[in-house]
């Protein structure tokens, strides 16, 4: 599925993502105000599928993990970023929302439509290819399966 | 195993707190339709909404309580910060490999425990199966060398490798400290530094057991009241160590004789300088807690640079002693009394305003000096506060003059 994609630059933290002043309001609230700090738009004008192109560091702060989950609630198709905050990652990966890192070209354009392929590690725009990190078959396996619950569900079933 | 490599791995022992513990967890157990892998493995500490002062607390204080319980976990409840009462309970030791339900797990680190921290997920998967996924972190060395200036602390060696380094310096590898200051640092000094390498976006913070090490837990199982501190035999230390000729992803050589107290201005740990340049900037409220920096050994250096003076009028000092036990230790020895002397507000063992949880947390346009990890914007309370970093040293310093201020220039004429 494509979808547009959405550039941030470096450092965008937890509390952007997940700001703490929301998080009693279950995740529905929280998404509504999510990155509304960077992109005040991003909530309202989000769509299923699209991605988010950011620089450094995505996702640093705190291990709350309502920050990947807001994106995936909003329907965020996954996060390509020039490298992403530890504790993100995981928590990305096991909620079942894409993480990819790789050297991102200068040349992306804010809503350009572009499609992630995390099999084949690229991320395709209309007139080119961007190639990212692969990432190793276990990680694909708990991101097909939709996240480790969804992974772990088949092992104890 | 290579670095890079994703490996499956048996986990030690498992650390959850009351916020991101049994209610975040319990939901995906059932999910899961399974139970813990092994009770004996799981450690609760409640801290992040003691004292109950919430409906919200109260509850979630609630079901952590019945859930330790049900469940037959060891619980440490309302007996102060998770990272702080894990190693204090006898339950760390050098070469385990640990996860805890908080981003500063890494503490464990200062007690040669490969210790990370994880979200509600990852630790659903860990109590559910015993083990996890790593990818194998590269190292990268922080080596210190030279004795600290009277003053010049853990802290202040943080924040100025989160400066030099910025918070995504780390790379979520692991980082080790290594060097003859490190050597003579104690363990609660240690413990700040690994603390804080969650700042530094690293996945751990190690320092190599040694005698200090050695020391910490012996005087832990020799302790009576203690029921978890497991054997003594520890694994030979040699064995811990990097290797000499191990291959670094980086080497960062650090002079600490060189080092003056460090400030991090609003609203990143990164934006440390020396607090000779932070242009006196004046403060409304002085926080001496968190993991970080409410220790025994914190409060006692604080308590120094106090000594018989009083705090400026118009400023609030605020102490939240990382454990019970520290708080006890600080009463013993008079440091409590001194700091309270002082003028200090003795607030709950617990995280308290640096989780921006209570009463206590910072009105808009309030400027706050505080020994925390973190100054993210409204972390600490509304969005329009102000939060400098600073050494438990530098925040009794600022507490004093109603600026931030240098710690060495009281202990020059401790009264
Ligand atoms: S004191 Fe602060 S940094 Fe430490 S565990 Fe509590 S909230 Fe986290």
């Amino acid at each position: 599925m494509s979808g547009r994609i959405f550039l941030l630059g470096d450092n965008i933290d937890t509390d952007q993502l997940a700001p703490g002043q929301y998080m009693k309001g279950g995740i529905e609230a929280l998404a509504r105000h999510c990155l509304e700090t960077a992109r005040p738009d991003f909530a309202d004008t989000v769509a299923v599928g699209d991605l988010i192109i950011a620089g450094r560091n995505f996702g640093a702060g705190s291990s709350r993990e309502q920050a990947a989950e807001a994106l995936k609630y909003l329907g965020v198709a996954g996060v390509v970023a020039q490298s992403f905050a530890g504790i993100f990652y995981r928590n990305a990966i096991n909620l079942g929302l894409p993480v990819m890192s790789g050297q991102l070209p200068d040349s992306l354009t804010d809503g350009e439509v572009a499609e992630l392929d995390i099999e084949l590690a690229i991320l395709q725009l209309s007139d080119r290819t961007v190639a990212l990190e692969p990432l190793p078959d276990n990680i694909i396996a708990i991101l097909r399966d939709g996240g480790l619950i969804a992974h772990l569900k088949k092992r104890f079933a | 195993m290579a670095v890079g490599e994703v490996v499956t791995v048996r986990v030690d022992l498992a650390m959850i707190h009351d916020s991101g513990g049994p209610r975040r967890v319990a939901p995906l157990l059932a999910e899961l339709g399974t139970g813990l892998h092994n009770p004996d493995q799981v450690v609760l500490i409640s801290d992040h909404y003691v004292p109950g002062d919430s409906d919200e607390g109260r509850q979630i204080l609630r079901f952590t309580r019945d859930w330790a319980e049900r469940e037959e976990v060891v619980f440490h409840d309302s007996q102060g910060i998770c990272h702080i009462v894990l190693p204090q309970q006898g339950h760390l030791r050098p070469g385990m490999f640990v996860v805890g339900g908080d981003s500063h797990s890494c503490t464990g680190g200062a007690m040669g425990a490969y210790m990370f921290g994880v979200g509600a997920t990852d630790m659903a998967g860990v109590l559910a199966t015993g083990e996890t996924w790593i990818k194998v972190p590269g190292t990268i060395m922080l080596e210190w060398q030279g004795v600290l200036a009277d003053g010049v602390g853990a802290k202040d060696m943080m924040l100025h490798t989160c400066g030099l380094i910025g918070m995504d310096g780390g790379e979520y590898q692991a980082i080790e400290y290594s060097g003859d200051t490190i050597t003579r640092l104690p363990i609660q000094e240690r413990m700040t530094l690994a603390n804080m390498a969650a700042e530094l976006g690293a996945q751990a913070g190690l320092i190599a057991p040694d005698k200090v090490t050695t020391e910490f837990l012996a005087a832990i199982a020799a302790h009576d009241s203690n029921h978890y501190s497991r054997s003594l035999e520890l694994p030979d230390a040699a064995e811990l160590c990097t290797d000499t000729d191990a291959e670094l992803l980086r080497h960062h050589r650090l002079d600490a004789s060189a080092l003056q107290p460090q400030v991090a201005a609003p609203h990143s740990p990164a934006n440390a300088m020396p607090v000779s340049d932070c242009g006196n900037t004046a403060v409304d409220v002085a926080y001496i807690g968190a993991c970080t920096g409410a220790k025994y050994h914190d409060m006692q250096a604080a308590a120094r640079v106090l000594g018989k003076r009083r705090i400026a009028p118009g400023v609030r000092m605020m102490l939240a002693p990382a454990s019970l036990q520290d708080q006890q230790l600080a009463a013993a020895d008079g440091t409590l009394q001194t700091l309270q002397d002082a003028g200090a507000q003795l607030l709950p063992s617990a995280c308290g305003i640096c989780a921006g949880y209570g009463a206590d947390r910072l009105a808009a346009d309030t400027v706050c000096i505080s020994s925390t990890a973190r100054n993210f914007k409204g972390r600490m309370g509304d969005p329009a506060s102000q939060v400098w970093l600073g050494s438990p040293m530098t925040v009794a310093a600022s507490a004093l003059t109603g600026r931030i201020s240098d710690p060495r220039e009281f202990l020059a004429t401790v009264q």
